[in-house]
């Protein structure tokens, strides 16, 4: 009995050992030793991160993450998922249950300073919107005074509701839940008078509401929800290749590689072109990963415009315009950094 | 004992090491030692890592700005402009404790009348509490939460056409809105009543006892204390003037705003913690009547004691000292699985707290620790109590 508790204990100081110990190796050869990235996702936002009919993970987000996936392994597929409400995403970043968070995160001054995250560039800018039910009549947020107001705990969304209101000097009730389809059944049995989430979170939730046409999004835009990835601080090697596999599909689009012509663009004479194709230059094996990353990149996941498109875009249930999120040459903010 | 120890202290000196008892006291000493030594690492190695991780820690946060709103908080004005992390962590508690409460009222009350009437003759009736057990006890609680919330949603009229009662309250899919009493001057008065009536009674039931041990004369306790309980308070209200005004739930654009109210999730979250935790009271009642042996009954009825009066008199005290034990661990149970509101929408301490808060601050370890304390500290207050109440009704032997 005794000695069955000297054993137990020294066998938790081994263990705590260990665990200080695979904190200092990189992220990078950890995740090439285990042969897949563990990526941390939502639990469920249509065009964003949510299981297809076949249980395949599908979305703008997710392939994010499979696009770092075919960077490091020249395989799109070896990512295993990890759903999480927005409560949960980051303390499993932090105690290192995933490699990287692909989860509509907003940047903010907090979380980037004090919750030790390293968010590597934002892949979705958003602004937060308020949706109803079009027959109260109500126009605009301003005439939101008294209203119940349903949200997602762990959010921004909650902090910006109550400065909104706040500012303009109305009152709401807060119902508030853990995860985005509870919210969308409360709201869609009348619980609350309005949702409000990002943009892009409300165009896909408002997809699947029973009757969509019967609700509209108001037109203001009440935050800056600049959305990303995001790796653990202090992992700066790590957060490299998370970062610039970001600015290769961004990258591609600018230079117009896309996934169908991924192949005759290896011969092309524009030379970023070759330089982020793999063709010439190093800068696989300087970012640790392979050679032709980029071109496993675009050719298994597409570029950026192709996954807007593809998940989101004004031919998805989702129907959002490119806007803030075209190429920085067609007015947006989608702007990389040069590949040289 | 003593022949054996008297044996053993005038044998020869053995070494340290071959006394058991004091091989004991090294062993202990061990690990002892060794448990600090792995506490102060695991500290030690937490706080480096969070440190080189660029995580916050310590407790300042509890000061900071929250900036936030929670669903609900009835006993503390709640304004998400000022509020701070250590506000959000009283409201949670003081809902936690509300839930707790309130549901251990309903299910201690549901769960000894489901236990009575399951050792009903009446067939039906004792068919229908043992149903009612078995499905309660056999769904898992979060399914029941999940289930009540959304049939309570689902079967509350829409807020355009919400039910009056009495033009007093009414109720739709937001909630049971009634009045909101707001005591004015002089209501202490009222207060005065209610403390005279509570003393008054003490003395009562004193004075009562004593006079049935003297002349065996029974006197109708309860009844004369709930009239007192009641009259007082209220002649209290007369003299100053009924110091109470309400305030009325207004309608505005979006439905009926202020007043009292009671949410749909605190209401889901009662009803299914009360009714699950019910289920397993009324087994506990059962089984402890059952231990009771049916001598009992039968030598009460033969001394001519009516049926009720045995039951209560003879039956139940003793059915107490088994009921009692068991029944503290349903009520720990049920303040533990409050933390299940989470999934409804309920904002007790697990959900803002432990939740949002946890969130927003990103101080996990901290607020797990609290969060952690505060359970532990509300169940050992409810086992405190529960050992009490056993104690004063166990078997007192003459
Ligand atoms: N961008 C905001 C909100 C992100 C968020 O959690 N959005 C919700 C509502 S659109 C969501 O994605 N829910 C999906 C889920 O819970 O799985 C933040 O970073 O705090």
């Amino acid at each position: 009995m005794v000695l069955k508790s000297i054993l137990t204990a020294a066998a938790a100081a081994t263990a705590a050992l260990t665990i200080a110990g695979a904190a200092n190796a990189g992220i990078l050869d950890d995740v090439k030793k285990k042969g897949h990235l563990q990526c941390g996702v939502n639990t469920g936002l249509t065009g964003f991160s949510a299981p297809n009919d076949k249980g395949k993970w599908e979305g703008f987000d997710v392939d994010f993450c499979r696009a770092m996936s075919a960077a490091i392994f020249g395989d799109a597929d070896k990512v295993k998922y990890t759903p999480l409400t927005s409560k949960e995403r980051f303390t499993a970043l932090q105690s290192g249950e995933i490699d990287v968070l692909a989860r509509n995160t907003t940047w903010t001054f907090t979380r980037d300073v004090n919750l030790g995250l390293e968010f590597i560039g934002n892949n979705y800018v958003d602004g937060q919107g308020f949706m109803i039910r079009k027959d109260l009549g109500v126009k605009s947020a301003k005439e939101l005074d008294g209203a119940s107001v349903c949200i997602q705990t762990g959010t921004t969304t909650e902090l910006n509701l109550a400065d909104f209101f706040r500012s303009n000097n109305m009152k709401f009730k807060s119902v508030v839940f853990e995860k985005a389809d509870e919210i969308r059944a409360a709201y869609d049995a009348g619980r609350c008078d309005v949702y409000t989430t990002d943009r892009s979170g409300l165009a896909a939730q408002r997809s699947l509401l029973k009757k969509p046409d019967d609700h509209v999004v108001l037109p203001e835009v009440v935050s800056k929800e600049p959305l990303g990835p995001v790796v653990r601080h202090g992992q700066s090697e790590w957060g490299d290749v998370a970062r610039w596999t970001l600015f290769a599909l961004i990258v591609a689009e600018e230079l117009g590689v896309t996934s169908a012509n991924v192949d005759q663009m290896k011969s092309s004479k524009n030379p970023e072109v070759l330089r982020l194709l793999g063709v010439e230059g190093k800068m696989g094996e300087q970012l640790g990963v392979r050679q032709d990353w980029a071109y496993q990149i675009v050719k298994s996941v597409g570029n950026y415009g192709e996954i807007y498109e593809r998940h989101v875009g004004v031919n998805t249930p989702l129907k959002l315009e490119r806007g803030l999120n075209a190429q920085w040459t067609k007015g947006g903010l989608l702007y990389a950094p040069p590949f040289r | 004992m003593a022949a054996s120890s008297e044996a053993q202290s005038s044998a020869p000196s053995v070494s340290l090491w071959n006394d058991p008892k004091k091989r004991a006291l090294i062993y202990q000493a061990i690990v002892m030692i060794a448990l600090i030594i792995v506490a102060a690492y695991i500290i030690n190695n937490t706080a480096a890592n969070l440190e080189k991780r660029g995580i916050a820690s310590g407790f300042g946060f509890l000061q900071s700005p929250a900036g936030f709103d929670v669903g609900m908080s009835p006993f503390l004005k709640y304004d998400a402009a000022k509020a701070t992390h250590g506000t959000v962590l009283t409201v949670g508690i003081l809902n936690t404790l509300l839930v707790a409460f309130t549901g251990i009222v309903i299910a201690t009350v549901l769960g000894f009348i489901m236990g009575v009437l399951r050792l009903s003759s009446n067939w039906l009736v004792s068919k229908l509490a043992y149903l009612y057990v078995e499905i309660t006890r056999n769904i898992p609680l979060l399914l029941q939460l999940l289930f009540w919330y959304f049939a309570v949603l689902g079967t509350l009229p829409s807020k355009r056409d919400s039910i009056s009662i009495f033009d007093l309250f009414f109720l739709n899919i937001e909630g049971l809105f009634g009045p909101l009493p707001i005591p004015q001057d002089g209501f202490w008065m009222v207060g005065m009543g209610l403390i005279v009536a509570i003393v008054a009674v003490i003395f009562i039931k004193k004075w009562a006892q004593k006079r049935q041990d003297e002349t065996g004369q029974p006197f109708p306790v309860f009844w004369v204390s709930l009239a007192l309980l009641i009259a007082l308070p209220l002649i209290g209200a007369a003299i100053a003037g009924f110091p109470l005004e309400f305030e009325h739930p207004q309608q505005n654009r979006f439905g009926l705003r202020g007043g009292m109210i009671i949410l749909p999730e605190f209401a889901a979250l009662v009803l299914g913690l009360s009714l699950y935790t019910a289920g397993f009271i009324a087994e506990i009642v059962r089984a402890g009547i059952q231990a009771i042996s049916r001598g009992q009954t039968e030598a009460a009825y033969a001394l001519g004691v009516k049926p009720g009066i045995t039951m209560r008199l003879i039956i139940i005290p003793q059915a107490l000292r088994v009921i009692v034990p068991p029944l503290t661990s349903q009520y720990l149970n049920l303040t533990k699985n409050s933390s299940l509101a989470v999934a409804i929408g309920g904002a007790e301490i697990v959900a803002i707290f432990a939740g949002t808060s946890l969130n927003q601050a990103g101080q996990a370890i901290e607020i797990i620790a609290i969060t952690m304390a505060f359970y532990l500290t509300v169940s050992l207050l409810i086992s405190m109590f529960m050992n009490w109440y056993n104690r004063k009704i166990a078997l007192v032997e003459r």
